[in-house]
């Protein structure tokens, strides 16, 4: 990665802070009656993430490591823009499909065909250009044998296969997965690293959250790790993740 | 706390705008469908159950109001189905909208698409079923002898959009609030019921004592109502009314969108 290459998303001194809403989400009544602490509440927050800024560049796949509750999903959440940061600036210079979660919006009563319709278009598609890709989604998935089943009859594993078959034909520039390929059996998985690595060479740009250091190592080129809300790190993926498994000894 | 603009993209050329509006057609024409087919997918008399629930009003009131209070109004069952059944897709669209951003947290979290899309399904998935419906106003004006005329179609067509902002505009309202504060839904539920007698469907508005014209006038419903069944009942529209309800209905549109625009960039945070 050379460091003429063009920034995609540039994060410059981002704090972000969550409201404790449990005062004003139980109700209009307690909101009213404990007015005073619910103000007290209101103004105290938790800090998720502290002063952060970071760079991603074009066509790389940048990892992010660290503890639950760090901050990583925070962060995929800001790129993806639907939160805002308190303070600092965010730069997102492509259009961002996010992979954070393996069939959103799927519905149980409709069947994996109707449901690969409603997943394509949730995340970005086109409905024509999902139909088009319907035979190749259908193939990826190996799940031709049940696929006008209603999919509350699948599985676990067979869902996010079929999750997964979807987002693996988007045709995304900026990408960001959420530790989202530990499900499934080990040849399903094998295929998803597979594909997320001919996105790459594609020069699809990929933001990579996971726990698994032996994907973080095949997939990634630089790699973050967030630990107390802040950057501890950020570097190749082999120092970095001695680092990281030093420090938890 | 710095208020500033602070997440910046960059700015979209004309064409992708374009792509844009045609993905949000494709979302809302995909979600739409989906509604449809969920509600249909299991039972073999979907379409009769959804105007079950408006005829069955229909007859309740039939019995209490004609046969048991003599109400002096003529033609009364077709009187109440034409208030019933717009009165229908509002308050359902309403109710469903309460809870809508709750039930599809996931997609708000984890999808990056305009949020308003997700009450606008709802509204436009009741509207559906209301279009449905007319056929069965049409039978039951037939019935009394009501030929229709030209009129049914401008006007049908001009209330649908009157009545579509109104229901959108607080679907978007109390869709986002009820994050904030999760009992809304029953204040909701008591609004609704209040609306419902406070809205000329069972009774004409020139029964209303001058004293009380007040809460019809200001009641963005009433209008709408009383205009339904100018179209249904006489073939004609009440020009000035519409025009006046439907500049109400937009303000009332125009105040939703905005304070759910307002308070949407908290719903990833809150959900």
């Amino acid at each position: 990665m050379s460091l003429s290459s063009k920034i995609v998303v540039s994060f410059e001194r981002v704090t972000k802070t969550y409201p404790y809403y449990g005062y004003i989400i139980a109700g209009l009544k307690n909101f009213l009656l404990k007015l005073p602490q619910a103000i007290k509440y209101s103004r105290k927050r938790f800090v998720a993430l502290k002063n952060i800024s970071f760079q991603v560049y074009e066509g790389e796949c940048f990892g992010i490591i660290g503890k639950n509750g760090a901050g990583k999903s925070t962060i995929l959440s800001l790129i993806l823009g639907v939160i805002k940061p308190d303070k600092g600036r965010i730069y997102v210079k492509k259009r961002v499909s996010a992979l954070l979660e393996l069939g959103a919006g799927f519905h149980p009563d409709l069947t994996g065909r109707e449901n690969i319709i409603l997943n394509g278009v949730l995340l970005g598609m086109r409905k024509k250009k999902v139909l088009q890709q319907m035979e190749k989604i259908i193939e990826f998935s190996e799940l031709r044998n049940f696929i006008d089943q209603p999919i509350r009859t699948y599985s676990l594993g067979m869902i996010a296969r079929l999750g997964f078959s979807v987002a693996a034909h988007l045709e995304p520039e900026i990408l960001l997965i959420d530790e989202v390929l530990a499900v499934g059996d080990i040849g399903f998985q094998k295929k998803c690293i597979n594909k997320i690595l001919s996105f790459k060479q594609n020069g699809v740009t990929i933001v990579f959250v996971s726990h698994n250091m032996q994907d973080i190592k095949n997939l990634c080129d630089r790699v973050m790790w967030i630990e107390d809300h802040s950057i501890k790190m950020i570097g190749s993926p082999d120092e970095v993740i001695k680092a990281y498994e030093q420090a938890y000894k | 706390m710095a208020k500033k603009i602070n997440y910046i993209k960059v700015k979209k050329s004309f064409k992708s705008q374009i792509m844009d509006i045609l993905y949000y057609f494709d979302l809302v024409s995909v979600l739409t469908a989906k509604e449809l087919k969920v509600r249909y997918k299991n039972s073999v008399l979907g379409y009769f159950w959804s105007v079950l629930n408006p005829l069955s009003m229909a007859l309740i009131f039939l019995f209490a109001f004609k046969k048991v209070l003599k109400i002096p109004i003529e033609n009364y069952t077709f009187f109440l189905i034409c208030g019933l059944f717009p009165w229908q897709w509002f308050s359902n669209s309403v109710m469903v909208s309460t809870n809508i951003l709750l039930s599809n947290a996931t997609l708000i979290k984890k999808t990056n698409f305009p949020f308003y899309i997700i009450p606008l399904v709802s509204v436009l998935n009741d509207m559906i079923h209301f279009i449905m419906s007319i056929p069965i106003i049409l039978a039951l004006a037939l019935s009394y002898k009501i030929w229709p005329t030209i009129a049914w179609i401008y006007g049908i067509l001009l209330l649908t959009i009157s009545q579509f902002f109104l229901t959108f505009g607080i679907s978007l309202f109390v869709s986002s609030l009820n994050l904030f504060f999760r009992d809304l839904e029953r204040i909701v539920n008591i609004g609704i019921m209040i609306l419902f007698y406070g809205t000329p469907i069972f009774y004409d508005t020139s029964f209303v004592p001058q004293r009380y014209k007040f809460f019809i006038i200001i009641n963005p419903l009433a209008g709408i109502i009383e205009n339904w069944r100018d179209i249904f009942m006489k073939n004609s529209i009440n020009f000035p009314l519409f025009w006046k309800n439907l500049a109400y209905n937009i303000i009332i549109f125009s105040l939703g969108f905005f304070i759910f625009k307002k308070l949407s960039y908290k719903f990833g945070e809150i959900l």
